[in-house]
């Protein structure tokens, strides 16, 4: 009977009266918009590299290195007279793939198990969370330069590596949510209905915490990327001869004074899909609450 | 208000309360005396703890106050509280006028001793000094009968049951000595044998200080048990006021004969036969979507083209006030309805 | 080990309609999860229809789905807020397999419970408390149950709005010929619903009878401090103050 309660009700002023307003209008909020913008240009350049270039990838051309921004290279010419646009296209193909790779396996993984964490409280839940403590100590970068020590040092691996390290973020979050769901009376409800376990955690459990799913993913989207382009500063990942943007602003760091668009010009497109990629997971997990409609 | 010398403590006239489009208050005026007891009921969205919000100056963000908001604590009324700024609010409250919560839990700081909670709020007033403030609060724990005062000053908020936590927050609330007692829902959250006592506590807390309370809730049982008034609250207006024996009775505004009726488990002679409870139809509309004129009239049987029209205020009996129509702001408010087709009346 | 009821013995006969009252603390929410085989009781045994529940594994006690169903207090946590209204009244015929066609019998459940079968296809923030509570009732119905179970259904509600979902489960359980198990604090709701009530505190039940007995002579002290301390209109206008309801003197009578 708390005052709360009322002002939660929506517009309803018969017992029999339904609500009226579309069950599918859901509003598109700002940072969907605008995160999905972002998103869809870093793709739609990953595409773009695919059919059309401006110049044949990581060609060294017979021209000046070190132009700026002109009419011939948009975007400039680098230390091995290379067109910068160019790699910037190819690159946003490995950016992508770094975030795909990286928060596919810490998602496929890491959620199911904070799930399986939360539904079975005995030893099993206990098993998965400590061996998740012990992964979290241990720092992602390391992971990746051992991976990398182990099989050769590839976008791949590095990503694989950087995905693993992130599991325990994802089976935290999960687990989390998932304890809070697991506690609802709804929860309750369907147990009484009859619903199997799995039937709960995939039904109930998977919808409610996809929203925290979703930010974490952002996030990690946004990680993994500056991983990449830290594995490639460091010389690692992403090897010599394959465009990346982390690798383009390693090799940037030597001319950093007298040709500062080239460490500037990856850098804004790390920053700027960053960025895309928070306000996009903001903006899904918005959208995808129906309680937020129709407002 | 009204003349000088008179034992009005709390004065609200024409008070509104709203967001930017949607109206929350509407011309809510009643005032409470010195000793007096006054229950404000009605149910969730009706504004009754927005209203007191609205005395304390606690309203949030992007609410807006109007009207005329008077107290006479250890000084006369003369300026109107929603007029004064932060500062001085401040120092009324938890002073001349102070709050009980529904929620006992997190009315206490879980991080300070209680004991150390009710000697702040003596402090920060200045009241005593810290001897003796540490002094009056074991005695003022022991008032609200917690056992073994001077021990339990020293336990979080924690270790106590919500019984006892609501005593400790009763005990603040009248460390100071108030003018005014705001309870909001204070036993909703309790048990029904710790409820009783509650009341209890509370009633003989005001009277002890000859204070004025405010108290709001949604049980008509409990308002009946501890006050002597009440003003009935739906959509932001009060729709009837007057003494409890009188407007429980014979209830004039519809809405109040609704919810009597409602709430009347037990039948009549307390025996209860399986007949339907009567209701009132339909629910409360969220804050804001009250209709214009009488906005009880979209779930009232006796509506008709007539309440489009927002109904003055008619006093109980002739001569307690202005009579029907009489402009807004006017004293007399004290016991009378706003409906066009009244209940009962029972001559 | 912690017990949170201990030695409760209890039977309830079909067609009946049972109370169990008590205040927090009371062991009467883990009765009720025992009674619905959510959890298992350390000793004893909790029999529905004459078969065992106690012993069973969570999937071999789909013939207690079936024949019970619950109402939950909160009528917002009990409601999967991700979940249409069509999928959350048929998730019960889902779940235990029950075929035919879905949204009709979602269609006839909201009508019976006073909904618009408009009403299938929305989400329930977009409801008021006391109809969400209605789309409780009507999934708890779907499975065309013997035996409702009700933990605290109108505490959360308006004085207004209890009383027609009080008046809709008096017509559910009369016209469906349902047994009914109801929990409460609150004593004046279970008089008013209940044939016969158990009190309970501290774990255990210190008083059953018929209702209308048990309030006007409680047997049991417990019972009788509870009794008296219910605040009454009807007293409290004759007169009785806090302090009395404090010292348990009872309604004026």
């Amino acid at each position: 009977m708390s005052e709360v309660q009322g002002a939660a009700a929506d517009a309803v002023t018969d017992s029999g009266q339904v609500p009226a307003g579309g069950s599918r209008g859901r509003h598109l909020n700002p940072s969907l918009v605008v995160g999905g913008a972002i998103v869809a240009v870093v793709v739609g350049l990953a595409l773009l590299s695919y059919v059309w270039t401006p110049y044949q990838p990581m060609r060294v051309l017979p021209v000046e290195p070190y132009q700026t921004p002109n009419a011939e290279h948009w975007l400039g010419t680098d230390r091995l007279r290379r067109d910068v646009l160019t790699q910037i296209l190819v690159g946003a193909r490995t950016t992508l793939f770094v975030g795909v790779v990286a928060v596919g396996v810490a998602a496929l993984v890491g959620v199911p198990l904070g799930i399986l964490a939360a539904m079975s409280p005995g030893w099993p839940g206990q098993l998965v969370m400590r061996a998740n403590d012990v992964l979290l100590a241990f720092p992602a970068l390391l992971l990746a330069i051992m991976f990398a020590a182990l099989y050769g040092g590839s976008t791949r691996v590095a990503m694989i590596a950087i995905g693993i390290a992130t599991i325990p973020a994802f089976a935290r979050i999960t687990r989390s949510g998932a304890l809070g769901v697991m506690r609802t009376e709804y929860v309750v409800a369907a147990r009484s209905a009859g619903r199997s376990p799995l039937g709960i955690a995939v039904r109930h459990v998977v919808p409610n915490v996809a929203g925290l799913v979703i930010v974490q993913a952002s996030v990690s989207f946004a990680i993994a990327i500056l991983a990449e382009a830290a594995l490639a500063y460091l010389g690692l990942g992403t090897p010599t001869g394959q465009a990346s943007w982390g690798r383009m602003l390693y090799e940037a760091q030597t001319t950093l004074r007298s040709a500062p668009h080239l460490a500037l010009i990856p850098g804004a497109a790390i920053a700027l899909s960053v960025l895309g990629f928070n306000l996009f997971g903001d903006g899904l997990r918005d959208w995808l609450d129906p309680r937020l409609e129709d407002r | 208000m009204s003349g000088a010398g008179d034992r009005t403590v709390l004065a609200v006239e024409g008070l509104d309360v709203g967001t930017g489009h949607t109206p929350l208050l509407r011309d809510v005026t009643f005032s409470i005396a010195r000793g007096e007891r006054v229950g404000l009921i009605g149910e969730s969205g009706s504004g009754k703890s927005l209203t007191a919000l609205a005395v304390m100056g606690l309203l949030g963000e992007g609410l807006h106050a109007r009207g005329d908001v008077r107290l006479s604590g250890r000084t006369p009324a003369t300026r109107n509280l929603l007029e004064v700024g932060e500062r001085e609010m401040a120092r009324l409250r938890g002073d001349a006028v102070t709050m009980v919560f529904q929620e006992p839990m997190t009315a206490l700081n879980p991080t300070m001793r209680v004991g150390a909670q009710v000697t702040e709020v003596m402090r920060i007033h200045g009241t005593r000094d810290t001897a003796g403030a540490r002094a009056r609060a074991v005695e003022l724990l022991d008032q609200v009968g917690l056992p073994d005062p001077a021990h339990l000053a020293r336990s979080y908020p924690h270790e106590l049951s919500g019984g006892q936590r609501q005593r400790v927050v009763l005990a603040i609330a009248l460390a100071n000595d108030p003018a005014l007692l705001i309870c909001d829902e204070p036993t909703t959250a309790l048990d029904v044998t710790v409820q009783a006592t509650v009341l209890d506590l509370v009633v003989r807390g005001v009277q002890e200080r000859d204070a004025a309370m405010l108290f709001i809730t949604h049980d008509l049982a409990v308002v009946a048990t501890v006050c002597e008034r009440v003003l009935v609250m739906y959509g932001g207006r009060i729709v009837e006021a007057g003494p409890v024996g009188e407007v429980f009775a014979d209830p004039r505004h519809r809405y109040t004969q609704g919810l009597i009726g409602a709430s009347d488990l037990a039948g009549e002679r307390g025996r209860r036969q399986r007949a339907a409870l009567p209701t009132i139809q339909g629910t409360v509309p969220p804050a804001g979507r009250f209709p214009d004129g009488c906005v009880f009239r979209s779930r009232c049987a006796h509506a008709t083209d007539e309440c489009a029209t927002l109904p003055g205020w008619t006093p109980r009996r002739e001569g307690d006030g202005p009579g029907q129509g009489s402009a807004p702001g006017e004293v007399g408010r004290a016991a009378g309805y706003a409906c066009f087709h009244p209940a009962g009346g029972a001559a | 080990m912690v017990r949170a009821v201990r030695d409760v013995s209890l039977s309830v006969g079909r067609g009946e309609r049972f109370g169990v009252v008590g205040e927090s603390g009371s062991g009467k929410s883990t009765l009720l999860r025992l009674i619905c085989g959510l959890d298992r009781p350390t000793s004893g045994e909790v029999l529905v229809e004459g078969r065992s529940i106690g012993d069973q594994p969570a999937r071999r006690l789909v013939w207690l789905r079936q024949r019970l169903q619950l109402v939950f207090q909160d009528p917002m946590s009990s409601l999967d807020p991700r979940m249409r209204v069509h999928d959350i009244i048929a998730e019960p015929l889902v779940s235990q397999g029950i075929g035919g066609d879905h949204a009709a019998r979602v269609g006839e459940l909201l009508g019976r419970v006073g909904l618009d079968p408009e009403a299938a296809r929305r989400y329930p923030h977009q409801f008021s408390g006391g109809q969400r509570q209605r789309i409780s009732v009507a999934r708890a119905l779907a499975p065309d149950p013997d035996i409702l179970v009700m933990d605290e259904p109108v505490s959360a509600l308006d004085v207004s709005v209890r009383a027609q979902v009080l008046n809709l489960v008096d017509e559910i359980v009369d016209g469906l010929d349902l047994t009914l198990v109801f929990v409460s604090h609150d004593l004046s709701v279970v008089r008013h619903v209940c044939d016969r009530v158990a009190v309970m505190s501290s774990g255990e039940v210190v008083e059953t009878g018929e209702t209308e007995r048990l309030f006007a002579e409680p047997g049991h002290d417990y019972t009788r401090s509870l009794v008296a301390a219910i605040p009454d209109l009807r007293a409290a206008l004759a007169g009785r103050s806090a302090e009395d309801l404090a010292r348990g003197v009872g309604p004026a009578s």
